[in-house]
């Protein structure tokens, strides 16, 4: 596997700019003869699709949801960073990419986070443009906030609904090409193969969830924009259709998949309630700008926490950081809810949980001004856990959030499978080995809007392509492929339920192998062990699952099935990555790599790539290649927020 | 935390042609803190474990934003608490020994797809029609350059709060889909980067909506009772407003 990262010549700055200057292009009369699948409408996606029939292609588009309106970008609660420094705050397209590539823990590629953060302040202007409803200072103009370990206020918001309302915005853009006939778009279809055509993507297989129909779609180029594989833990914050099958498939064809083994847990979840929970719920960490973190200095104290006096409190964060205090990045602050509770300061009837306490910013901004801000959390809060944040702390537990490994990219966004492009979470690109909060939409719409259109051009512009219908005999042995897969899924359902296991069990204790060897903290014993457990998990999938139903009608527990059996062979190379990786960086904590104050201990001497896995076929241990990480423009320094 | 037992009727119908049949169950200890989809899924395993067909929903965030997931809960769309999606909805709210009748949302532009899943494509369709500002990616000029006062703002922010559900259409007994096209021509009318197609807009999102067959607006109010975002009829007032004008001055 060749990893040719084509990154620009010339000056960080210039890079980008150079870039499009010598990049090929489609003259707008030769556009509209080329076809290009999209796969996934979030925001990179629907992005992606309506720029691309702006620009003339045509395109066809596809979800697994009943609309494009519905993908996982929606959930998003806190906002969208830009250099735009409206706030006359000190900020600039610099400090963003700084910010960026150090929250990073220096792991991701200098060119690619400098160009994301050039790029910001575009997409803040098109989504004013499509008539996004951020917030307004009284004069008009955008209001910002301080959001996630950033000490400029640089992320524009629409109350606790900025992925809603940037996704609708989206959405609209590719509604008005759908109606005018460039998008051609395809709901309720889950994509179950790529398929390849003298070695470059050429279509995709998907299966019609109403019917059960596998279909053959032709096209000239494929992009991805399928998501992250959070969902592997089975308990996180993602969306239940949440999967890694499309990249997954895609990987076994040829693509290289990138730093795995990269998960954000994020700090400020609900904490898990019950062996029946389906998913956990996220807290906007906008939350920690107000609320304080604290537990018992006293393990197993139990009293309630109104009755624990200030001076029996731990405001951990605070004490331990005093210049970022609660506003620590994402994984350190995950990192130390964790050791509270290991040391047995842990909260709630789990004691799996810290609080998050208001009762000081409602002092002193009053009750009114707290809910302006926080109102729809407090009440979606209230909600699940029947407590009201107003009159006691809310309890928080770190969750499975965003997955910052995915598809290997080089800077045009592009796999190692020519013709296949990977934009959004499903990349690897920009946020290294940790995201910034309001972070991830900034990359999303930047992949969509901004990038996708000047690499695809430049791929058909600069490759020969014959023209290809889904006729061909790679698109039947692919489809055959697919048929046959879930014939083998259905096999162990022949007789009956009885002495089988259904697929949530299953996926439950993967996510649990997942969640406690390669979650917070890991090591080589407990991942050697997860490694050497995954085969049995593996076999009992195939041998005892039980799926009702057939696969030529709408069968819920057969998708469910596909995904998760995708899962078990991913967690493989997840598992794999995070034993390589013997150094901690951002979210990877590898409890063999620590300073002497029990902070991540990064090496960069042994340590400073990115590890791309190649599949060599079933049974076989993948490949690591890696892809060095150079810093021309920073020096990386070990993160302090102290 | 506590547990109650619940017997369930759930409206099953194999496919979008068969005709269907409420069927009960029973659940057992079922935890108060589970979310109602959670109940469904504790449902689910059982009748898996039984070799039965599970009870097929549409679902996706579980926390009350992509709009994915709705029934009808004991008459009432999304269920008896407010502002609250099903997935949003907890067992708290429901005592031991009660029994809960769930059906699909129902119109008669929803069709049937299978047992509580229905097509809302419709939807769609109304928002292709004009649900939009158009503006090609790139060449916008800078966001602060489009002033927009903030009460306006926040006006516009609540009509766009709309998760394109259908709970509207499902508690309306016209099947009116005017608190959902409303809402959208509300925002839009409101913004000034709306002004350009406002006219055009509200007369070809209101055709879309005719033409998919949903129902017209006779002040029920059902709607903005069930709507999960609390979407104010005002929305429907603003788009009336906006269609006449339009139909009048264009």
């Amino acid at each position: 596997m060749e990893l040719n990262s084509a990154v620009p010549e010339g000056p960080l700055a210039e890079k980008w700019d150079n870039h499009r200057f010598s990049s090929k292009l489609v003259n707008p009369a030769n556009r509209r003869k080329y076809k290009i699948i999209i796969v996934g409408t979030g925001l990179a996606g629907a992005s992606a699709a309506a720029t691309l029939a702006e620009q003339g292609y045509n395109i066809d588009s596809f979800c697994i949801q009943d609309s494009p309106r519905r993908a996982h970008s929606i959930a998003a609660q806190g906002g969208i960073n830009a250099a735009k420094n409206y706030q006359n705050d000190g900020d600039s397209i610099r400090r963003l990419f700084y910010d960026t590539i150090k929250g990073g823990d220096f792991r991701s590629r200098e060119a690619n986070v400098y160009r994301l953060a050039q790029v910001s302040n575009s997409i803040i202007d098109q989504c004013v443009a499509q008539g996004v409803p951020f917030a307004r200072e009284y004069g008009g103009t955008l209001a910002n906030r301080s959001f996630g370990g950033a000490q400029v206020s640089r992320t524009f918001y629409a109350r606790g609904q900025t992925g809603q309302q940037l996704l609708l915005g989206a959405y609209s853009a590719l509604s008005r090409q759908i109606k005018a006939k460039k998008v051609s778009m395809h709901t309720r279809k889950e994509m179950m193969d790529i398929v390849l055509v003298g070695g470059k993507a050429r279509g995709i297989i998907t299966r019609d969830i109403i019917t059960g129909k596998l279909e053959k779609h032709a096209a000239d180029a494929v992009i991805l924009a399928t998501g992250g594989y959070g969902n592997a833990y089975f308990l996180s914050t993602n969306a239940m259709a949440s999967n890694v099958t499309a990249a997954w498939r895609a990987h076994k064809k040829g693509a290289g998949f990138a730093n795995p083994c990269f998960v954000q847990i994020h700090p400020t979840c609900i904490p898990v309630h019950g062996d029946y929970q389906s998913k956990l719920t996220l807290m906007s960490e906008s939350l920690r700008n107000d609320g304080r973190v604290w537990v018992p200095k006293k393990p197993g104290d139990s009293r309630p926490p109104a009755s624990i006096p200030e001076e029996d409190r731990d405001y951990y964060l605070e004490n331990k950081y005093p210049s970022f205090g609660n506003l620590v990045p994402r994984d350190v602050a995950s990192r130390n809810a964790k050791e509270q509770c290991d040391a047995g300061k842990g909260v709630g009837n789990t004691q799996l949980a810290v609080y998050l306490d208001f009762a000081e910013a409602i002092k002193r901004d009053g009750e009114a001004s707290i809910l302006k801000k926080y109102g729809n959390l407090f009440q979606m809060y209230e909600k699940i856990t029947d407590s009201n944040p107003l009159h006691e702390p809310m309890m928080i537990y770190p969750a499975v959030h965003y997955t910052m490994g995915g598809l290997w990219v080089d800077y045009n966004l592009m796999t190692t499978i020519p013709g296949l492009f990977a934009v959004g979470e499903c990349n690897f690109s920009d946020h290294g080995a940790n995201r910034l909060g309001a972070s991830a939409l900034m990359q999303g719409l930047a992949d969509g809007y901004f990038i996708i259109g000047t690499a695809v051009a430049n791929y058909l512009g600069s490759t020969s392509l014959g023209h290809v219908a889904a006729d061909k005999p790679e698109f039947t042995k692919a489809l055959n492929g697919v048929d046959d897969r879930i014939e083998k899924l259905l096999r162990s359902s022949k007789n009956g339920p009885a002495g089988k296991v259904t697929v949530d069990e299953i996926h439950k204790e993967l996510g649990l192998l997942l969640w406690d060897h390669c979650g917070m903290a890991r090591n080589k014993q407990g991942l050697e062990l997860a490694l050497a457990k995954l085969p049995a998990i593996q076999k009992k999938f195939w041998n005892d699952v039980y799926i009702p139903g057939s696969g030529k009608e709408l069968n819920q527990s057969l998708e469910r099935a596909g995904r998760v059996a995708d899962f078990l062979e991913f967690a493989e190379i997840m598992i794999h990555d995070a034993l390589d990786r013997a150094e901690s960086c951002g979210c990877h904590l590898r409890e063999e790599s620590q300073t002497a104050e029990n902070e991540a201990k990064r090496d960069d001497e042994n340590f400073s790539y990115v590890s791309v896995w190649e599949h060599k076929g079933a049974g076989v241990p993948p490949a690591l290649h890696k892809e060095p990480l150079v810093f021309e423009d920073i020096v990386p320094s070990q993160r302090s927020y102290k | 935390m506590s547990e109650i037992d619940i017997s369930l009727e759930i409206w099953r119908q194999k496919d979008s042609l068969a005709s269907g049949v409420f069927e009960t169950y029973s659940l057992q200890r079922i935890s108060t803190d589970m979310s109602f989809l959670e109940m469904l899924d504790v449902l689910n395993e059982q009748l898996t474990r039984e070799g039965k067909d599970p009870v097929a929903f549409d679902h996706d965030c579980r926390e009350g934003i992509c709009g994915m997931c709705g029934a009808v809960v004991n008459g009432i769309a999304h269920g008896p608490e407010p502002e609250t999606t099903l997935c949003q909805l907890h067992m708290r709210h429901f005592k031991s020994g009660d029994t809960i009748v769930i059906e699909p949302f129902r119109s008669r532009v929803f069709l049937p797809i299978k047992d509580l899943m229905v097509d809302r494509s419709g939807f769609d369709r109304i928002i292709q029609a004009g649900g939009y500002v158009s503006v090609n990616t790139g060449g916008t000029p800078d966001a602060n350059a489009i002033p927009v006062p903030s009460t306006t703002a926040e006006l516009a922010m609540d009509a766009a709060a709309c998760i394109g559900c259908g709970a509207c259409v499902a508690s309306c007994p016209n099947g009116a889909a005017m608190l959902f096209t409303g809402a959208k021509i509300a925002q839009l009318s409101l913004l000034p980067q709306g002004q350009q197609e406002r006219k055009e807009r509200a007369l070809s999102m209101v055709a879309a909506m005719d033409n998919e067959g949903f129902g017209n607006c006779t002040n029920e109010r059902e709607c903005e009772t069930v709507c999960p975002k609390g979407i104010s009829i005002r929305n429907i007032a603003r788009m009336n407003s906006e269609y006449f004008k339009a139909s009048f001055f264009s």
